[in-house]
């Protein structure tokens, strides 16, 4: 019963709990912040059930209200979305389960509520985009998450709203030119059906609309997932936001995209007009090889360590852009595993931002000193772990993607690339071990002991810690992950 | 090229109109202009969707008695038509968001023009 | 390792890594109790020693056993293997921990020294990973281990936290990282062309799979990924500013541990990935021969003209990491078996002068030689002890060194390389030049008459082990086999690697064994 609804529950859930919020706050205060972490909670559950089975039965195809595709929308489930949802639903339930405290101090307590219902809708939107089967509903999705991050990252300061605002430009102009792009497909193909497109696609070929329509498609999904030189909105609104909604939005907002970019880019556009006629796979690449010097040189220049991660965002999306512009199927299950890996470590890493915050410790490096150790030591823990697994040392999880990128550059005897990836590692361990320099081995210019004024929560170190412990989880399981879920969803290259 | 803007007049019109909207969005100081600017922008491309609906000679697509139904051409095409009411929704749900968070703004540095704002923050 | 030998299923090798891990968890929490503490070092280096001895009567027979964990990438598992050299090594890296442990206890409490918990507990994880990559069977086990080696010793480089210490350890980081990564490059390189990672000894690339060009560049790759922690010119200057550590980690880590991990490293890239045939056809030999015998001599005139002690030490050190280098490159039966023992006889010497170091810097705070004039009279057993080492590495018999140096000549002149016979010569005559004047200061000028000298010896917890480790250099320079049978392994590891025994040891037993 469940399995055969599965494509549509995680989306239906959170938007449905999402609708409940009012009702739950009238309940009771903490009812909001309760519903919504077991909400993701169960959503990841679901994700979960859905791996176990769409690996075994085959991929589970949904029509909406029961119109029948391509004229109906259709959801999708097959491994690689079911396990992005469950990436989803999990990362964002140990976010949620963190941020009772910081909502309450960044956005006021009369303003829970609708934070919760917000970011729920973030929720189903992003679990939307990954399990549509339909290009339009697509678009849809992407505003209904954009919309909600809005508003997420726009709470708390004047600042925030000020960023939000500008992000909201530049997002809506991504997202319309995405929506450009589908009006030519849809012109040209009669169709919005993935699975439809693709077909008739692949007998048409590309015509000068449909090539128009892959630019349009590609500059959209690239604004949204802060390709190089379409990144400049990132680092001022993850900065400016409270630190919670960074974390909920900044691990898993960007990457969503580049799960629909992966999608659309190598499963509905014709695969071989695309690497030949268009060269699109090498300006992706180049953009990512780029846009990985750059973040990284970026981070280094910054004192204010959340921009400093925005910045390492921009770099981290690089090696997502260059794992799909190799267009092997290393460089595929790299860009892939990526997406998981970066998405636990950055939410671990500003969950860390939000401790600190929570303590009011100030965000810029200059002011860490070794005092925070003895004050937070699972925090500065979880850091470093997160840390060393950002610099890509084993076997913590960002050494495999590097492992599978690096692979992949072989393959492709892309020797630049090697270079870039080792060049990349070298500066991500400059600018953290500049944090963790100041945190463990600085002066200890705290007071004396006892004079701490609140300790951390324990859900909060809880959550940080969690997220910290999964990245060695998926270090040691990434074979598991790639043999049983990517490897079976690779594009025929 | 003879009778390329004849034949994609509409089209080009509607792309002018983008352009617009989009040197709005990009380029004005004003916010409220960048949201004015967002709302052409948006409506050109509800232009372009249903532009690409349209049939020469076609009818509204409803059912007509004296059309049979299998006669597809003598019909314009419904579907663009519908995906625009969700575009539209979208759409004003976007300039909502923008105008709220523009009162925030507001509130806070009495100003919605870009450099005023930035000179205010970098105090 | 090599299909042929007997590969059977154990756990020790994965109990002896995890032995110093979970004794980790128990430093920390008796941090407050430090004689506890401290006892669990020793419970745990105790064990891992003897988990390790256990291991020698399969090596004996050269035999590898080994245990596969999971696997980590595709194709690719987390695998342990003891194999002789691996055992070789971890007999080393685990026996002198204890010595070590007991004189850090000295070290470090008549020095006063802040944070011993996080040390003794870097420490310990230090060695798990120095056992790991002793003994890891692929490229990807050992890299893993590797980089762990790197994070471990990190906070033990920085332990002092001035800006000099922290100074130094952005540099050992940053060259030690950047090593990692080309060793990184290196492996995944391998594993696209040959679809393979395992080591195997005699080398499992196979002849073709490579350019003539692309390898030497993929040599070169692996060579600055090892070479840099065996401290190979130009790849050097992070260990002597790594000195700014505490003396016992500049004892069992930068002369013991980390650097020897580079010279294994050297070791298992050429004998078990590239091969020494395929060496020798490409020229390979010839490159790496180059780089160390200027590494040899360079070091040895720099470490002339210092006048800290434990720099002079560092210098000496590169240099003689170096001799193992050699011994890899040159490829010869002699020049191996020269090498491995090499391995083991320079760790237990240049601990003993480590040890003397540190206890000439706790007792009577002299760090620079011009200041020992006089010393050796009130210390005579730390300053005898240092004549033992000096005398060791200069090559003099019946010190252990002497052994090493005369296999490595041997080899030398085995494999038609007779410049390096005169290299070894030459940096034996240098090491004379820089060890001998500090005995002689010590002993035979009389004191400055501003030194302020303490009376008597330093603490027994440090004057105990470097005399035991001054003892097991004269031992083993006269019964290479015993009290451990660092020999036959070597002989076992040759056998493997070479497919040949030395011309000597074929013709007639040259009579050094018992």
């Amino acid at each position: 019963m469940i399995g055969e609804h599965l494509p549509a529950l995680p989306i239906l859930l959170y938007l449905f709990l999402a609708l409940l919020m009012p009702l739950a706050a009238k309940l009771g205060r903490g009812l909001p912040w309760a519903i919504s972490w077991l909400g993701s909670l169960a959503v990841a559950a679901l994700g979960a059930w859905g791996l176990w089975h769409t690996s075994t039965e085959g991929p589970i195809r949904y029509a909406m209200g029961s119109w029948a595709p391509p004229v109906g929308i259709e959801l999708v489930a097959d491994p690689l979305s079911c396990f992005f949802t469950f990436a989803i639903g999990a990362v964002s339930a140990f976010v949620l389960l963190h941020s009772r405290e910081s909502v309450e101090r960044d956005c006021g307590a009369s303003n829970t509520m609708t934070y919760y219902a917000s970011a729920l809708l973030l929720l189903a939107g992003f679990s939307g985009i990954v399990g549509t089967g339909d290009l339009f509903n697509l678009y849809v999705f992407l505003e209904i998450s954009a919309l909600a991050g809005y508003a997420v990252l726009g709470c708390g300061s004047a600042k925030a709203s000020l960023s939000s605002f500008r992000y909201l430009i530049i997002g809506t102009i991504g997202a319309s030119f995405y929506l450009i792009g589908v009006g030519l497909l849809l012109a040209k193909t009669g169709s919005l059906n993935m699975a439809d497109v693709t077909a008739i696609l692949h007998l048409e070929g590309l015509s000068p609309a449909t090539t128009l329509a892959v630019v349009f498609i590609l500059v959209g999904l690239g604004i949204k997932m802060a390709l190089m030189p379409l990144h400049y909105w990132l680092p001022d609104v993850y900065t400016n936001a409270p630190a919670t909604s960074t974390a909920l939005v900044a691990p898993l907002g960007t990457k969503v995209a580049a799960y629909a970019l992966l999608r659309i880019g190598y499963e509905v556009l014709p695969y071989e007009a695309l690497a030949l006629d268009l060269r699109v796979f090498d300006v992706v690449l180049a953009l990512g090889a780029v846009g990985i010097i750059w973040g990284s040189v970026m981070a280094i220049a910054q004192d204010n360590i959340k921009r400093m991660l925005a910045y390492s965002s921009v770099a981290q999306i690089g090696y997502i852009a260059v794992g799909f512009g190799l267009a092997t199927p290393y460089g595929y299950i790299g860009a892939v595993l990526h997406v998981i890996n970066h998405a636990v470590m950055k939410a671990c890493l500003f969950l860390v931002t939000a401790n600190l915050e929570h303590r009011g410790e100030g965000v810029s490096i200059k002011g860490l000193n070794a005092s925070l150790r003895r004050k937070m030591p699972v925090t500065c823990a979880c850091f470093a772990m997160a840390a060393i697994s950002m610099i890509g040392l084993p076997p913590m999880a960002g050494f495999f993607s590097k492992w599978y990128l690096l692979l992949g550059s072989y393959e492709q005897g892309s020797w630049i690339l090697v270079v870039v990836i080792v060049v990349s590692s070298l500066l991500n361990a400059v600018y953290f071990f500049r944090v963790l320099e100041r945190l463990y081995l600085g002066k200890d210019e705290g007071e004396a002991e006892g004079a701490s004024p609140s300790r951390l929560p324990t859900v909060m170190s809880f959550s940080t810690l969690v997220l910290a412990l999964s990245l060695l989880a998926l270090g040691f399981g990434n074979v598991f992950i790639v043999s049983k879920f990517i490897s079976p969803m690779l594009p025929g290259f | 090229m003879n009778g390329f803007f004849e034949d994609y007049s509409a089209y080009i019109m509607c792309f002018l109109l983008l352009t617009v909207g989009l040197y709005g969005m990009l380029l004005k100081r004003n916010y409220v202009k960048k949201v004015i600017g967002m709302t052409i922008f948006q409506a050109a491309i509800i232009l372009f969707f249903i532009l690409t609906a349209y049939k020469e000679g076609g009818t509204v697509p409803v059912k007509d008695p004296t059309l049979p139904l299998d006669q597809a051409d003598a019909y314009i095409n419904p579907l663009p038509h519908a995906l625009m009411l969700t575009a539209i929704v979208v759409g004003v749900a976007t300039v909502g968001v923008a105008l709220s968070l523009l009162i925030r703004v507001y509130g806070a540095y009495g100003s919605l023009d870009e450099d005023k704002i930035q000179q205010e923050a970098s105090k | 390792m090599t299909t042929d030998v007997v590969s059977q299923i154990s756990t020790v090798p994965l109990l002896a890594i995890l032995v110093s891990m979970t004794a980790i968890p128990a430093i920390l929490l008796s941090s407050r109790k430090p004689n506890l503490r401290e006892s669990w070092s020793f419970l745990a280096a105790g064990l891992k020693f003897a988990l390790v001895l256990s291991l020698v009567p399969g090596a004996l027979r050269g035999e590898s056993v080994g245990i596969t964990l999971l696997e980590i990438a595709p194709g690719i598992s987390l695998r342990l293997v003891a194999d002789p050299l691996g055992v070789l090594f971890a007999l080393v890296a685990s026996g002198l921990w204890i010595v070590t442990t007991a004189y850090a206890l000295g070290y470090m409490r008549g020095h006063h020294e802040k944070k011993q918990t996080r040390f003794f507990a870097s420490f310990a994880l230090s060695l798990s990973a120095t056992l790991g990559i002793a003994f890891s069977d692929n490229l990807i086990t050992f890299l893993i281990f590797y980089e762990l080696l790197t994070l471990a010793t990190y906070p033990l480089v920085v332990h002092k936290e001035s800006p000099e210490a922290l100074r130094s350890g952005r540099m050992y980081l940053g060259y030690a990282l950047t090593a990692g990564l080309l060793f990184l490059a290196a492996a995944v390189w391998v594993n696209v062309r040959v679809g393979d990672v395992s080591f195997a000894a005699g080398g499992f690339i196979p002849e073709g799979a490579f350019g003539e060009g692309e390898l030497k560049l993929l040599f070169g790759l692996f060579m600055v990924g090892v070479g840099v922690k065996a401290g190979v010119m130009p790849l050097h200057s992070w260990l002597p500013a790594a000195m700014v550590a505490p003396t016992p980690v500049s004892s069992l880590l930068h002369a013991v541990a980390v650097v020897k991990s580079g010279a294994f490293g050297v070791l298992r890239v050429t004998g078990f990935v590239f091969g020494p045939e395929m060496m020798r056809e490409h020229g390979l030999d010839v490159l790496l021969a180059l780089f160390a015998g200027a590494t040899i001599l360079l070091a040895s005139l720099i470490a002339l003209r210092q006048d800290n002690l434990k720099k002079r030490l560092a210098y000496s050190t590169i240099g003689h990491l170096s001799y193992i280098v050699m011994g890899a490159a040159l490829a010869s039966p002699a020049a191996l078996t020269g090498s491995l023992m090499h391995l083991s006889a320079h760790a237990v010497m240049k601990i003993t002068l480590f040890f003397c170091a540190g206890a000439i810097i706790v007792h009577s705070h002299k760090t620079e030689i011009s200041q020992l004039d006089g010393l050796g009279r009130r210390m005579p057993w730390t300053f005898g002890a240092f004549a033992i080492g000096a005398l060791g590495l200069a090559g003099i018999p019946p010190v252990y060194g002497f052994l090493s140096k005369w296999w490595l000549s041997m080899g030398s002149l085995d494999s038609g390389y007779s410049l390096a016979l005169g290299v070894f010569l030459v940096s034996g005559l240098l090491n004379a030049g820089y060890f001998f004047p500090i005995v002689i200061r010590g002993f035979f000028r009389p004191p400055a008459p501003d030194a302020h000298f303490p009376k008597g010896e330093a603490s027994p917890w440090m004057v105990a082990p470097l005399c035991i480790t001054a003892t097991l250099a004269v031992v083993f320079g006269i019964f290479p086999d015993f009290p451990l049978p660092f020999f036959e392994i070597a002989k076992q590891v040759v056998e493997s690697v070479m497919g040949e025994l030395p011309q000597a040891l074929n013709a007639k037993d040259i009579g050094l064994a018992p």
